[in-house]
């Protein structure tokens, strides 16, 4: 990490880093729903509330979760800035890629059609 | 076909992205369409109005490929790799590189058979960080115009339907 702070691109290693475990994709998932407190986040996820503080920690630091005004139950919430930033590189690969497999299904239609033929023939 | 085909894309670590897709085909035709230059060149086009004029492939360990794109403004743009690993009709490893300036990453592509289905899987990875970044940047600004390119299409077809 560079010590002259968060350039996107540094942030964009945290985000992704941080949607790697699977535990905190859940937690989004439930952010994203709705705010939350820590306690509230520990039983649908049947862990421990320090566990919980952990992965809170790690989505925080990606800047992908804040904390709420409420001092007494802290509610964490869903930043969707740095989603929208890692989504919107993967976005680019996924329209590139359903292009290319929707071209692909055509092709291996007509290959299948060709080898019933081919089938057909032989019989 | 009815059924909507997405094509899953995740990050299982910093220098990796993998895309997932189910396809409606056994594994031979799947790899055929993938390793085959002229049936490669009717698909693996990108974004649309791309072409491919130019597609070799030498299918062996340490063999060379060549692919060369036509944009849809005319401009070429063009990517060699070496093949590493080649199981058919399951696996394939291979180096893939854009240009001298451009970091190598390593891509394996494997066919799982699901029935008379295939799960393609190809995994992307970069030799850095950096190198993902720069990938990360050239990706959005490809993104960005392919998507200017689509508003236009819609404007121009507004304008032409008015008229």
């Amino acid at each position: 990490m560079q010590p002259s702070g968060y350039s996107s691109s540094d942030r964009l290693d945290q985000t992704f880093a941080a949607l790697a475990d699977p535990t905190r994709r859940a937690i989004l998932a439930r952010l994203a729903a709705g705010d939350a407190s820590v306690g509230e986040l520990c039983q649908p996820f049947e862990m421990s509330q320090p566990a919980i503080s952990k992965h809170l920690k790690v989505l925080e630091r990606a800047g992908l979760v804040s904390r709420g005004q409420d001092a007494q139950k802290r509610p964490r919430r869903i930043e969707a800035k740095p989603l929208a930033e890692a989504s919107q590189w993967l976005d680019g690969y996924r329209r590139i890629w359903e292009a290319n497999f929707r071209r692909l299904d055509a092709v291996l239609e007509e290959m299948k059609a060709k080898q019933k033929k081919r089938a057909r023939a032989k019989n | 076909m009815d059924t909507t085909t997405t094509v899953e894309i995740t990050t299982p670590s910093d220098l990796e992205v993998t895309l997932a897709r189910l396809v409606d085909a056994p594994r031979a035709l799947v790899w055929a369409a993938w390793t085959t230059p002229e049936l490669v060149q009717q698909w693996m086009l990108g974004p649309e109005g791309w072409s491919m004029p130019v597609c070799e492939m030498d299918l062996r360990p340490g063999g060379a490929w060549h692919r060369v794109w036509k944009k849809a403004n005319g401009k070429e743009m063009e990517m060699r790799g070496s093949f590493r690993e080649i199981v058919a009709p399951e696996r394939l490893v291979s180096t893939e590189k854009w240009g001298p300036e451009w970091p190598e990453t390593v891509n394996t592509l494997t066919l799982e058979a699901k029935g008379e289905k295939t799960l393609v899987r190809e995994t992307i990875l970069y030799p850095s960080k950096e190198a993902r970044d720069a990938a990360i940047k050239t990706g959005m600004a490809d993104g960005a115009s392919v998507s200017f390119d689509r508003l236009q299409k819609v404007l121009l077809a507004k304008r032409s339907g008015r008229s």
